[in-house]
């Protein structure tokens, strides 16, 4: 469905004056996700996981640059292809309910999205037929009372599913809680019909049941055919969904593994990091570790987590030296993914 | 250490016209215990927060320590940390400065906080949410200090930055007989650090 291939991403900033400072924030990334399978990015808040969900919908600020390449149902994802796809089939629930605009009543919001994507993004897929029909309707100039009915109808639908009542068509964001802000945030992403939905940090600082029930949301999705990138800090909470798990350190993926091998002493995981992050959760160990996670500005010789691995520590010199020498690429490893030389 | 009570009494407060949240409300920490406190968005937990920590005033009731009402001057031996790091320090102050405002930290601290010397010199506009929070908790880990309130203080971390804070904090807390309210969301959290956990919903009304 969509596969990102060694991603890099900095971003050029002004230091002084005229003196310029590139920030390095991806580097050599790699993933991919299928269909119905929800895939979880989880790191810690503010390593720029949230970038990478806007490099793959293309809103990212012009002083970015970008390199490696991006595939969408087999095809190249092209800024063009990324214009006309955004919002319809690949939609976005973004991570703060501010994102809803203040002075447009939910309704007319979520229908707005709905429009989007049933006029366009459907005619264009499917092509042919229907879109002579539609030419031919639009001489007539009926399409717009049609579309205007269609839409609330589609926009009454989600209202059905997802437990919003008709009335809070005609309400305006601060009238409505925090927990129906975010079904309203998750209808207006489900109401065209996407085939990917990205989802960033859709719970921060929500109490459990209200967690619960939009991690749901998205497993029913998920369940029922759509591709799903849930970007998290919360590692737990990525698990009570997540198909599989892309663990991010430092600007890049380092593991990919199954949601059902993070158990007991996560001994099936593969990379030190993620078997170190599982073991800190407080209601495993709580153990921490030395150090910090470098910035991608200024990575450390080879091996990203070398300062702070265990492996590399314990092992003889010879393996040490390759360790701080020789940055890993990724390779499979046990139907997973890993980027380490002595992971097994 | 002195030992050393910290009582809230009965209060009432609001924003504004708002309705009341907090009515009819109780609390007492006492030096050295380490106290949770749990409940669902919107109900006043950072208020209370706030009001220990004198930021705010209640209508009605009082925040007493030792009997006595929170100095208006000088070091606040209530000393709150809260969840945006970003948002509680000086953008303009280079963080040596931010982290000496109130006492000097000791390298042993910064240490086992893992702050880099390097750090020291930069502005937080350089520096990650997480790598500020560690400044944020160390600028509040005076001895002056008598109680904590740690507000959401791990929740936007990693679980292993997570770990390695409150282990400072908590090993701190031991040595200068400190008392710590830990207020979050995380069941399995408060399950770890804290002697009794409060549960917000059900005391409050």
């Amino acid at each position: 469905m969509l596969e990102v291939n060694n991603l890099s991403l900095s971003f050029t900033q002004y230091q002084r004056g005229l003196k310029q400072k590139n920030i390095q924030v991806i580097s050599d990334l790699s993933l991919s996700i299928q269909e119905g399978e929800i895939l979880a990015v989880v790191g810690s808040s503010g390593s720029g996981k949230s970038l990478l969900a806007h490099a793959i919908l293309g809103i990212l600020p012009k002083n970015a640059s970008l390199s490696g390449r991006l595939y969408y149902g087999g095809q190249e994802l092209t800024a063009k292809r990324q214009k006309e796809l955004r919002g319809k089939e690949i939609a976005f629930i973004p991570q703060s309910v501010n994102f809803l605009d203040p002075l447009m009543q939910i309704g007319q919001q979520v229908r707005t999205s709905s429009q989007v994507g049933s006029e366009k993004g459907i005619a264009k897929g499917k092509g042919g037929e229907k879109e002579k029909d539609r030419d031919r309707d639009r001489e007539k100039g009926r399409v717009k009372d049609r579309a205007k009915d269609k839409g609330r109808e589609k926009q009454r639908k989600i209202f059905d599913r997802y437990e919003l009542d008709y009335d809070v068509e005609n309400y305006y964001p601060f009238q409505i809680s925090g927990g129906m802000a975010r079904r309203v945030l998750v209808a207006s992403a489900v109401v065209g019909g996407p085939k990917l939905i990205i989802a960033d940090e859709p719970t921060p600082g929500l109490h459990h049941e209200v967690v619960k029930e939009a991690l749901g949301h998205l497993r029913e999705l998920a369940d029922e055919g759509t591709a799903i990138m849930l970007i998290t800090h919360d590692i737990a909470t990525a698990l009570e969904v997540a198909d599989r798990i892309a663990v991010f350190y430092a600007g890049t993926i380092v593991e990919i593994a199954w949601a059902s091998e993070f158990t007991d002493h996560g001994d099936k995981l593969r990379h030190p990091y993620t078997k170190a992050l599982w073991m800190a959760l407080p209601q495993n160990g709580f153990l921490p570790i030395l150090g910090r996670q470098p910035s991608p500005s200024e990575p450390p010789p080879g091996c990203l987590f070398q300062p702070r691995c265990s492996l590399s520590s314990k092992s003889s010199s010879t393996n040490n030296s390759s360790c701080s020498q020789e940055a890993p690429v990724m390779r499979e490893l046990r139907s997973g993914k890993v980027r380490c030389h002595f992971a097994t | 250490m002195p030992f050393c009570d910290l009582k809230l009494k009965i209060f009432f407060f609001r924003y504004g016209k708002g309705p009341w949240i907090l009515e009819d409300y109780d609390l007492e920490l006492k030096s050295g215990e380490v106290v949770g406190l749990s409940g669902p968005s919107g109900i006043g937990k950072s208020t209370l927060a706030r009001i220990l920590a004198g930021y705010v005033l209640p209508y009605k009731g009082s925040v007493r320590l030792q009997g006595k009402d929170l100095p208006r001057k000088g070091f606040n031996p209530v000393q709150l940390v809260f969840q945006h790091p970003e948002k509680a320090v000086n953008p303009r102050w280079q963080l040596e400065k931010t982290l000496n405002e109130g006492w000097t930290p000791d390298e042993e601290l910064l240490e086992s906080l893992g702050i880099e010397k390097a750090w020291l010199k930069r502005w937080p506009n350089e520096l990650s949410g997480g790598e500020l929070q560690r400044f944020c908790v160390a600028r509040a880990l005076s001895p002056a200090t008598r109680f904590l309130i740690a507000d959401e203080m791990t929740t936007m971390l990693d679980a292993i930055t997570q770990a390695q804070l409150w282990h400072a904090v908590l090993e701190r807390a031991e040595k200068n007989n400190m008392a710590v309210l830990v207020i979050s969301h995380d069941g399995p959290l408060l399950e770890r650090l804290c002697h009794r956990i409060i549960d917000f919903t059900r005391t409050n009304h």
